[in-house]
Formats: C-alpha cells, sequence, structure tokens
C-alpha cells in the first residue's frame, strides 16, 4: 500500500508542476520506467505504474493543444485507422484529433460506408487496412474482446476505444487525469458511478484505473441496472443515490444508454430520475467541492438537471479536453514499444 | 573517472556566461532564458537570475521538453525509453532573444530539436545557444553562442554533469 501512496503522490500534477528541477530530477534518475505495451486493450491488465505512466505522458502533451502551432511531430510518417463499428462522435473525433496533433495521418472508417455492410469480417476489413501500411488501429465494437482478437491476428497496434459493455480504457484514463487534476491524487478519494452500470463499459475502465490509484468505488444504480458479477468486482453496490451523495469526493454520472436497453429496467424515465437522477436538491446536500463528471452524451434532466451540469462543481468540459491529451499520450506511447518491438 | 569542473569553477563559468550574455545583448532587445529538460533547465534558472541581478531587471525564464521533436523517436532505445515531460513557459517568445540553455553541447541533435520545439511555439527575433561544458562531435551544423568551457574527449567517454538541485552536488566529471 505504501509503495502505491508514493507512486500516487510523487505524480500529483499540483506538485510536479510547480515543484523545481531539483526534486524531479531526482525521481526521473531513480525511475527508469519502460512502457512496453504495444496495445491498449483495457486498464484491468495494467499496473499503477503504467497508469501514472501515460498520466504524466499525457500532462506533458496538455501543451501542444494550446499554442499557436497545435502539433508535434513525434508521430510523422505513421498511420491511424479509426475502426468504428458503433457510433461515436466523441471519441473518434477526439482520437483523430490526438493523432493529427502527433502529425500522424488519419483514415476514418465506419461501418455503414464500409464494407462491413457488404459482409466482410472484422479479421478481413483489419488485414485489407492493414495491407495499406497502417501502423494503429483503434476499434470501437459492439463485442466484447474485438481489440483483443484483434492485436492477436495484426501486426499493427491496437486501441480500444470501447468494446460491448466490457472496458473503454481511453475514458477511464482520462476520467483518473481529469480527477487527479481537481483533487491531486486519488488516494482515498470516494468516488461513486452512478446509473446504468450493466451496460457500462466507462464505469468498468473507471472501476479498474480508479481502485488502482487508491479510491474507494461505490457503483450506484438500481438493481435492474447492476452487472451480474458486481458482487464480484473490487466496488461497493448501493442502490441509493440519496445514502451515498454526502459521503462521496467525485460522483460520475453514466448516460442511459437507450440503444442498448432490453426490457424496462424502470419504470420511467421520470422515476428513474427521481431515484437516481443528480438535481440541484441532491446537489446541496454534497460536499461543496465534490467533483461532478460525466462521459458524455448527457440525456439533460435525465441523468443530471443542467443546471448541475453547467455548475461550477462539473468537470465534464474539461474531460473532453484532458481525453485529447490522453489519447495523444496513448498513441505516443503504443507507437514507441513498436518501434521497440517489431513484430 | 576525472572531475573536470567542480562547484567552484563552475560558479565562475556561469558567471562569466552571464556577463557575457549581458554585454553582448543590446538592452533594447528582450532577453529570455529557455532550458532543455533536464540539465538545462537547472542552469536556466541559474541564468536568469544572475542576469537579472545583472541588468537589474527580472528575466524570464522556461523550460523546454524536446521529447517530441527528438530524430531518433523511430529508433529503438537500447538504454532509455524517452519520456514526455511538460514544457514550461509562461511567456510569449516573439519577437524576444532566446537563449537556449544546455548542459553539454555535443551531437547537436538537442539543440536541433529544441529549435523545432520553439519555432512551433512562435518567432523569437533570435535564438542563441549556451553551454556549459563543449564538446567535439557535431553530426549537425550547429555551434554554441557562449561556452563555459570545451573539453577534449574520446567519443567512448561519457561527460556527466551533476547539480546539487538535481544529484546534491555541483561537479562535471569525465568518464
Amino acid at each position: 500500500m505504501n509503495r502505491i501512496l508514493n507512486l500516487v503522490e510523487r505524480h500529483t500534477p499540483g506538485l510536479a508542476g510547480k515543484r523545481h528541477g531539483a526534486s524531479m530530477a531526482i525521481i526521473r534518475k531513480g525511475k527508469s520506467f519502460r512502457w512496453q505495451r504495444k496495445h491498449l486493450l483495457g486498464l484491468r491488465e495494467l499496473t499503477v505504474e503504467e497508469i501514472t505512466h501515460v498520466l504524466d505522458t499525457a500532462k506533458g502533451l496538455e501543451e501542444i493543444s494550446k499554442r499557436s502551432v497545435k502539433k508535434a511531430p513525434s508521430l510523422r510518417g505513421k498511420v491511424v485507422v479509426n475502426l468504428f463499428f458503433e457510433d461515436s462522435t466523441r471519441t473518434r473525433n477526439s482520437f483523430s484529433l490526438a493523432a493529427s496533433r502527433l502529425s500522424a495521418d488519419v483514415i476514418e472508417f465506419t461501418q455503414k460506408t464500409s464494407s462491413v455492410s457488404k459482409g466482410e469480417t472484422l479479421l478481413d476489413t483489419a488485414r485489407n487496412l492493414e495491407a495499406m501500411g497502417i501502423d494503429i488501429v483503434v476499434i470501437r465494437h459492439g463485442a466484447a474482446g474485438a481489440p483483443t482478437f484483434l492485436s492477436k491476428n495484426i501486426n499493427a497496434c491496437v486501441v480500444n476505444a470501447g468494446d460491448g459493455s466490457c472496458e473503454h480504457p481511453t475514458q477511464g484514463l482520462l476520467d483518473v487525469y481529469t480527477i487527479r487534476e481537481a483533487k491531486g491524487s486519488l488516494q482515498g478519494l470516494k468516488i461513486a458511478i452512478v446509473g446504468d452500470i450493466a451496460h457500462s463499459r466507462v464505469a468498468r475502465s473507471d472501476m479498474w484505473a480508479m481502485t488502482k490509484l487508491g479510491a474507494e468505488v461505490t457503483f450506484v444504480g438500481p438493481p435492474t441496472l447492476m452487472p451480474a458479477e458486481a458482487g464480484r468486482l473490487p466496488v461497493r453496490i448501493s442502490y441509493s443515490l440519496d445514502k451515498v451523495i454526502e459521503e462521496v469526493d467525485v460522483v460520475n454520472m453514466l448516460r442511459i444508454q437507450f440503444e442498448r436497453l432490453g426490457g424496462n429496467p424502470f419504470p420511467s424515465i421520470r422515476e428513474y430520475s427521481h431515484y437516481f437522477g443528480l438535481t440541484v436538491e441532491r446537489m446541496k446536500r454534497a460536499k461543496p467541492d465534490i467533483v461532478v463528471m460525466h462521459p458524455g452524451p448527457i440525456n439533460r434532466g435525465l441523468e443530471m438537471e443542467s443546471e448541475v451540469a453547467d455548475g461550477r462543481n462539473s468537470v465534464i468540459l474539461q474531460q473532453v479536453t484532458n481525453g485529447l491529451a490522453v489519447r495523444m499520450a496513448v498513441l505516443f506511447l503504443v507507437n514507441q514499444a513498436a518501434v521497440e518491438a517489431p513484430a | 573517472m576525472k572531475v573536470l569542473l567542480d562547484a567552484r569553477q563552475m560558479d565562475r563559468l556561469l558567471g562569466n556566461l552571464a556577463g557575457e550574455i549581458a554585454d553582448r545583448t543590446p538592452p533594447e532587445h528582450e532577453l529570455a532564458i529557455i532550458g532543455i529538460r533536464s540539465r538545462g533547465e537547472i542552469l536556466a534558472q541559474r541564468l536568469a537570475n544572475l542576469l537579472s541581478r545583472r541588468l537589474e531587471k527580472p528575466v524570464l525564464c522556461g523550460t523546454l521538453d524536446i521529447t517530441l521533436y527528438r530524430d531518433d523517436l523511430n529508433s529503438p532505445h537500447a538504454d532509455s525509453q524517452p519520456q514526455i515531460r511538460t514544457t514550461e513557459i509562461g511567456f510569449n517568445i516573439d519577437d524576444k532573444v532566446i537563449i537556449l540553455v544546455d548542459d553539454v553541447l555535443y551531437t547537436g541533435r538537442s539543440t536541433r530539436a529544441a529549435m523545432d520545439a520553439l519555432i512551433d511555439l512562435g518567432r523569437p527575433k533570435a535564438i542563441r545557444l549556451a553551454v556549459l561544458v563543449e564538446r567535439q562531435g557535431r553530426e549537425l551544423p550547429i555551434q554554441a553562442d557562449y561556452t563555459g568551457c570545451k573539453v577534449d574527449v574520446e567519443p567512448q567517454q561519457s561527460v556527466q554533469v551533476s547539480l546539487v538541485e538535481s544529484d546534491g552536488k555541483d561537479e562535471v566529471i569525465v568518464e
């Protein structure tokens, strides 16, 4: 535990940013960490050190988006393909922009406009793309495990941009990045993840990253939206937002994924919102410095009231900004690993 | 191992560097000192302090991380993996005379990367290079404008700069 604590404290952005060269250089000397993954498939398999390394790398990349020439040449000549079998605006654009900021070329591939609609298999599609000389595949797919399958069958780097209800690692990373930025560290924080946990890959990736960095995570939602395996996960379960709202430091409100819901998991939208919505009333009982998050897109008035989404505790837009830096870091790191360990 | 500079000698050389920079920069030009991570960052801070005392006005100082601009990112690294750190330059570099600071000038590749990184941040009036130690072995047409000292070392030897802030003492050794 002590070791984890040290790592987390060491990488507190506030400290790292303000401390002067002195102590930072000492840290650097003692640390000969090497990133060795050419695929980012999920956060479950990542160590604390690896997660922290991505966050620290992202910190250094933030600056690129703030200057006049928003580009650095480190992925020049590399080709990134966005292979999206499910709809996405934010994540896809974020990956495209991240790749462009590092000077890579980007191919956009969406199911509706591709040969997949003519019956091509995932592997054939990927192999054809690979034959064009791509270096990194960013994949979103409805089936859990699709990115892993791909990583075993092609030479390019594979980055998971969401697979079924399994993982969405870059979202998990940007969420812990945002919390670290707001709170300094995750160690000892109480975090509630609220809503449709069962269908949420964000909840799972968040859980892995947050608990590894020392936070205590509670899944909150109606029993019908809790995953069957919830009892075996390193989280607490609560069916009442009212019971946890007063004690948490961070609340992450998940989107109700109407497109994935089967049956009637809750009687009505109004009732869901009444019990699990983040309302102005509920916010009055929360800690004054509670951090309010949402992976987007928001169903305003359902998961949270507009006043809360746009309120002073909300970091929702910061999450989007940070997502860019985190995705740049991931693309940079998987490419580094591929350079050092060619297939 | 041979000690090239001790703390006292290093102090004197930094003082000389600051003096030379002050003397050769026309007063109407605005100076800014930018150090290349990591040793250059500390040397830049020291030089900025010396200069602001000498010129009796604050001298801007920043830190540049050149990892993204290295020319060896796409070659395997046997020793240590390039690690991205933050660039911290809290001012606009346009129209300023930038003194780029590094500990050792050797191949010139770090300087090339630093110049490219700076150009992406703006358009300085000029970029000048100040280094504590200069050794032979340039691989690019790059030279220092301000040099602390020049040393003659064999290609297989390395010049190690230690600084109080990062290593506990001021010293330059050749090994």
